[in-house]
């Protein structure tokens, strides 16, 4: 029982880390190497606002969620844009590199030591007793809840908003999206933003729930596999995607060796790479062959 | 008459003799023999500080070198370098705790496990291109360091293997000096062998391969086969710098082969120049240097005793930042940046090529 719950949950951290790389991937074709120091950052924010509006833990927390689509804006806006018609690996080096600056950044402004946001915000984090037994954290249960909320909201932002079809139809084709009026700029600033939104609520929930120290961004790398198991361009695979590494690494860690843990995603991803390259529910297209 | 012309001015060459030259013209030939002798020079008039700093360039020099290879000529992007310095060094520290042996057994070892790695590496290329290729060769990355942490591991070496210096003839070869050389002496064979590989049948197929795998698979080159030894020789030369980084520390741990080490390998090759093996060189001593630039930086700016606390995450930001400046302004490198030097005092007083003039 407690084994089903820690698949949950850390499915559901996989899970919500994920959606970030689908989302970039999906519109712009370009992987996000950094997304684990970019969910790193929002989270340090979330500790900077703590510290800003002691007493309104609320107000931090909208604050922080605020900045950390700001900073996501302004990454493409900056840094990206420019690297848009280059060549796509071009961009995922800048993105790496990216990640070291920001890695760098991080250790000079808030120092490598691990944090608790969740005691400056003046949160407790108790542990619930579910049915049959098994035990979850609050902000465990919280990251579970999160996760269902952000996937239902993304499907409907892509299904039903005017912003979200745009999304879609740049992801489709940019040339006759932006023939059609579409400002694509636009679309990958706004694609970067949430992106980023999406991987900070997951590092701020992390943090809260465990410390925040410089492991997240492992983590963040991890939930990379999860999002390519299930398709790179498919919101829906990154969910399965995410159960699936889980599942392996939950089991393995559990049943095999806790040494495994930081190679189970990878060896998923090696298996998933030789059998369907594009993925559970990616399209297949893409991938062109020899 | 084709002797004495410099090159800009249309340099032909009229025999294969010609052809097979290293060194054509004179001022080649002068500038050449001056750089030997100043490498042969500097151990004795360096600091042990310095010769230090040289041997690691070496070192980065074997590694960039073959990553360029393949990276840069064959078109098979790489995310897993460090996976197979790793490889190397392991093979070299295992069958030295295991068995005692020696740097000649070690060596071609470690050659042999990094070939056979490298086809392991290659095997997806034959399937995956692009970012697909990078993120399998991601993956076997951290398996290959998996698989060391859980040697050291169950074998008790949970610090790190330690491995006692190589010795010939009965002479442990401590002395810097020493190591000075052997380290030149593997970075200029794997030079020359880079130089001749690209000459010859293979390096035409891998360029091929590069600029239009489809074209190179209509004009009969076995596209799968040549990937295939682009990954086995390039991986082969990095288990090599990798077993002699093992030798050169007297220690292995898996530590010292984080992500960051293969990111550092890529830049080398980004801020030294695709496509350039001059430009693999200069990226290997530029990254190596990099490091000590900033801290020779930052102790010259006031209160440098506040910064050194976080020194190396200064160092993460700038590594981070030069790379980024470099990707965006500067793509084709220091190489690149050269060409354009070079280039200018070529034309001068103009500023452009004539229409029809001869190209580069």
């Amino acid at each position: 029982m407690q084994l089903v719950v820690n698949i949950i949950v850390l499915a559901a951290i996989y899970a919500l880390i994920a959606c970030g790389y689908v989302l970039i991937y999906r519109v712009s074709r370009v992987l996000n190497l950094a997304h684990g120091e970019l969910m790193m950052f929002g989270s340090y924010l979330l500790l900077t606002t703590a510290w800003t509006f002691t007493g309104h833990p609320l107000v931090a927390i909208a604050v922080a969620l605020g900045l950390s689509l700001v900073v996501g804006v302004l990454v493409y806006l900056f840094l990206m844009r420019k690297m848009t018609g280059e060549m796509v690996l071009a961009a995922v080096l800048t993105t790496i590199a990216l990640g070291i600056l920001l890695r760098g950044v991080m250790v000079i402004v808030w120092s490598a030591q691990q944090q608790y946001p969740g005691q400056a915000l003046g949160f407790a984090n108790p542990s619930i007793v579910l049915p049959g037994g098994a035990r979850i954290s609050t902000f465990a249960a919280l990251i579970v809840l999160a996760t269902a909320v952000v996937y239902a909201a993304l499907f409907a932002f892509l299904r039903f908003s005017r912003w979200g079809v745009r999304m879609r139809a740049a992801g489709q084709n940019p040339l006759l999206a932006a023939q059609r009026g579409i400002n694509l700029h636009a679309i990958y600033a706004l694609a970067w933003g949430l992106s980023t939104l999406t991987g900070s609520i997951a590092g701020m929930l992390l943090a809260l729930d465990s410390g925040l120290t410089g492991t997240m961004v492992l983590i963040g790398l991890k939930a990379f596999p999860a999002a390519l198991v299930g398709g790179l361009d498919s919101l829906f695979g990154a969910l399965i995607g995410s159960l699936i590494i889980a599942a392996a690494e939950v089991s393995l860690i559990n049943y095999v060796d806790p040494l495994l843990a930081d190679v189970v995603p990878f060896l998923v991803l090696i298996v998933m790479l030789i059998l369907r390259p594009w993925g559970l529910f990616g399209t297949r297209e893409e991938l062109d062959r020899v | 008459m084709s002797k004495r012309m410099p090159r800009a001015s249309g340099y032909f060459r009229t025999g294969y003799a010609q052809d097979f030259k290293l060194v054509e013209t004179r001022l080649e030939r002068v500038s050449a023999s001056l750089f030997v002798i100043s490498l042969a020079i500097f151990p004795f008039v360096a600091s042990p500080f310095q010769l230090d700093l040289a041997c690691q360039v070496f070192l980065a020099a074997v590694g960039s070198l073959s990553l360029m290879l393949l990276t840069g000529y064959a078109g098979q992007i790489s995310l897993g370098h460090a996976g197979l310095l790793a490889a190397g060094a392991f093979t070299a520290g295992i069958l030295f705790k295991e068995f005692g042996a020696p740097f000649w057994v070690t060596l071609p070892s470690a050659a042999v496990v990094g070939g056979l790695l490298g086809i392991v590496f290659g095997l997806p290329s034959l399937r995956l291109r692009g970012l697909y290729l990078a993120v399998s060769t991601l993956a076997l990355h951290f398996v290959v360091v998996y698989i060391g942490g859980e040697y050291e591991a169950k074998r008790g070496y949970s610090t790190g293997i330690v491995i006692d210096p190589p010795s010939l003839g009965g002479h442990a070869i401590t002395n810097p000096r020493i190591w000075y050389f052997v380290l030149l002496a593997a970075a200029a064979a794997t030079f020359f062998i880079c130089v001749n590989l690209l000459r010859s049948r293979s390096g035409r197929a891998w360029r091929a391969i590069r600029s239009h795998e489809t074209v190179a698979e209509a004009l009969g080159i076995g596209v799968a086969n040549y990937k295939l030894l682009a990954f086995v020789i390039s991986s082969a030369i990095t288990a090599v710098a990798g077993a002699l980084f093992a030798y050169y520390r007297g220690f292995v741990s898996v530590e010292a082969f984080s992500l960051f080490l293969t990111i550092q390998y890529v830049a080398m090759v980004i801020i030294g120049g695709m496509g350039s093996l001059l430009g693999a060189l200069l990226g290997a001593v530029f990254v190596t240097l990099f490091p000590y630039w900033i801290e020779a930086v930052l102790a010259a700016l006031p209160g440098a005793a506040r910064y050194a606390s976080v020194l190396f995450a200064v160092n993460y930001a700038a590594f981070g930042l030069v790379m980024i400046l470099f990707l965006v302004f500067e793509p084709l490198g220091l190489v690149g940046i050269w060409h354009r030097i070079q280039t200018f005092f070529l034309l001068w007083p103009f500023k452009h090529r004539p229409v029809a003039g001869p190209n580069r």
